[in-house]
């Protein structure tokens, strides 16, 4: 039932996309979107077709998974596809009636669409190689010069982490509340929208309950164990660069420099 | 007869990189009023097994018959499955949401379409059934101690007055008292009321003493179906699987080794007494 819910939907394989440092994968990721945004031309695309299809193959993780992504945002592709074809002024290329499409409208539609599919699928291949804490750990590093600004950076990365690493365990508990109380005859499907909320007090009421309580003994574990915060706190695993990542930080930018060289000469 | 089980398979998560076969080809058939122990290792597929016989999960392959009806037709009412076939599950406070204890029970009952003077007289009955104290009654359910909150629970279960009573770890937590209380008040109301009784535990010691028979659940897999004494005999095999029998099996076991004259059927700690009184004559 709800068990099948994974977020951060990490997929484990034994590849080098897996086996890269979070942070090269987050900087890759995010010069990745930075590329899908700012260039275009067809041979710009075929250049970051043949990218992130090359870094799909390598990380061994199904297709499907990736495209699993972009079922959630299906609705808003075609709403959006259909608003930019039909509604940009320009050169008309066909109409009927009152409605015109125009090769403005065409090239924005088909344009938008790569880049969300993209953009999607660029992250999803971030979250299905590296495990949610592995994440927050990459961001916590990345983000540590802000630390001399007065940002948080490590209470931020830990309520990340607690969040993530809690939302399997509530997922489970409603799964197991919801099971008792339908045992007792609760419905969670029939009825109105009233109806339905009323039937939630008794899902809510204990799931509200064990948060605090888990809440409270995690609090309780931490100070137990002396957690005062970031201040001259060590890493079980720091992250270290490895040879691989070297690697890929050269061929990610290559990569976009690839793209800037295309734009300036085409 | 109210139960068959028919190859009966579920598998978590199926076609997932996290597919787990929780129950394997199980086949089991189980009595109108008979008192079942299932006993299995973390893991091993009990829990799973018994959230089938209320139809909270449903089967991959084979199928559940209650009372002669396939569950799994498109048609049958699990919901009214669910009144007949009461589940009290390990946590109490997985089911405890109301104000007072008293209001908690009444929601079971509620949910059946009874009469609100009915409902209430099921809720009294049923506590008084768990033997929780009056004074408790208009409690918040949150302040009851560990064993009070399991009475209530599983008070909430009995108001619907179910032909089945499945209790998932019941004693899970409790102390030694508060486990041999509760244990004893199921015992107590299934010889009350004859209803079939389904009790889930991983400690052989706490459903020898109680149950007529004994469902061994190993990865999946029914690996003994039998009266208590009888499963003892495997003891050695028990063990294989991370369970163990009731001590006293082992101090049989040990005397009659020793050469002493005693049978090995004993299974709890009068019957063991009685054994060895009659060899010291």
């Amino acid at each position: 039932m709800l068990r099948d819910i994974t977020l951060g939907q990490y997929y484990p394989a034994d590849s080098v996309i897996h086996k890269l440092d979070p942070r090269t994968k987050l900087f890759a990721t995010l010069l990745f979107i930075i590329s899908v945004f700012s260039f275009d031309g067809i041979v710009g695309f075929i250049v970051m077709t043949a990218f992130l299809f090359g870094v799909i193959a390598l990380s061994k993780v199904p297709l499907s998974f990736m495209l699993r992504g972009l079922k959630a945002i299906m609705i808003l592709l075609v709403i959006a596809g259909l608003f930019n074809l039909f509604l940009t002024p320009g050169q008309v290329l066909w109409s009927i009636w009152k409605i015109h499409i125009t090769r403005e409208g065409l090239r924005n539609a088909v344009l938008m669409t790569i880049r969300m599919v993209y953009l999607i699928m660029g992250s999803s291949v971030m979250t299905l190689t590296t495990t949610p804490n592995q994440l927050t750990d990459g961001l916590e590093k990345a983000l540590k010069p802000l630390q001399k600004i007065n940002v948080p950076v490590h209470e931020i990365a830990m309520m990340m982490s607690i969040a993530l690493r809690f939302i399997p365990i509530l997922i489970e508990e409603t799964d197991k509340i919801m099971k008792a109380q339908m045992a007792r005859g609760a419905d969670f499907e029939t009825g109105g929208l009233v109806k339905k909320a009323k039937n939630m007090v008794p899902l809510l009421v204990p799931l509200f309950v064990s948060a605090f309580r888990r809440a409270n003994d995690l609090a309780l574990a931490m100070e137990a164990r002396c957690y005062v915060g970031g201040e001259g706190r060590t890493k079980m695993i720091p992250l270290v660069y490895h040879k691989v990542d070297r690697l890929a930080y050269v061929v990610v930018i290559a990569y976009f420099v690839l793209l800037m060289v295309i734009k300036v000469v085409l | 007869m109210s139960f068959i089980l028919d190859n009966v398979s579920y598998r978590y998560s199926e076609k997932t990189a996290y597919e787990i076969t929780a129950l394997d080809h199980v086949n089991l058939q189980i009595d109108d009023g008979e008192f079942i122990g299932v006993i299995g290792h973390t893991g091993s597929g009990k829990s799973t097994l018994i959230q089938h016989l209320n139809g909270l999960l449903k089967a991959t392959e084979g199928t559940i018959y209650f009372n002669g009806q396939d569950i799994y037709e498109e048609d049958y009412d699990l919901r009214d499955l669910r009144m007949q076939v009461g589940m009290v599950f390990q946590y109490p406070e997985h089911q405890l949401f109301e104000e007072t204890v008293f209001k908690d029970v009444c929601f079971g009952p509620k949910n059946q379409g009874l009469p609100e003077k009915d409902v209430t007289l099921r809720a009294y009955e049923a506590l008084q059934n768990v033997g929780l104290p009056e004074k408790y009654f208009d409690v918040s359910p949150f302040e009851l101690s560990g064993g009070q909150k399991r009475r209530a629970a599983i008070a909430g279960v009995i108001a619907m007055k179910p032909q089945v009573l499945i209790l998932d770890e019941p004693t899970a937590g409790l102390d030694p008292k508060g486990r041999d209380e509760i244990l004893d008040m199921i015992a107590d109301m299934h010889a009350r009321y004859g209803n079939t009784v389904i009790l889930v535990s991983h400690s052989m010691e706490d459903v020898a003493k109680y149950v007529d028979r004994i469902i061994v659940m190993d990865h999946g897999h029914v690996k003994f179906d039998d009266a208590p004494r009888q499963v003892f005999h495997h003891y050695k095999e028990l063990e294989e699987i991370g369970l163990a029998a009731p001590q006293v099996t082992y101090l049989m076991h040990e005397m009659k080794e020793k050469g002493m004259d005693v049978s090995t059927e004993a299974t709890t700690v009068d019957e063991a007494k009685e054994a060895i009184l009659r060899l010291i004559g």
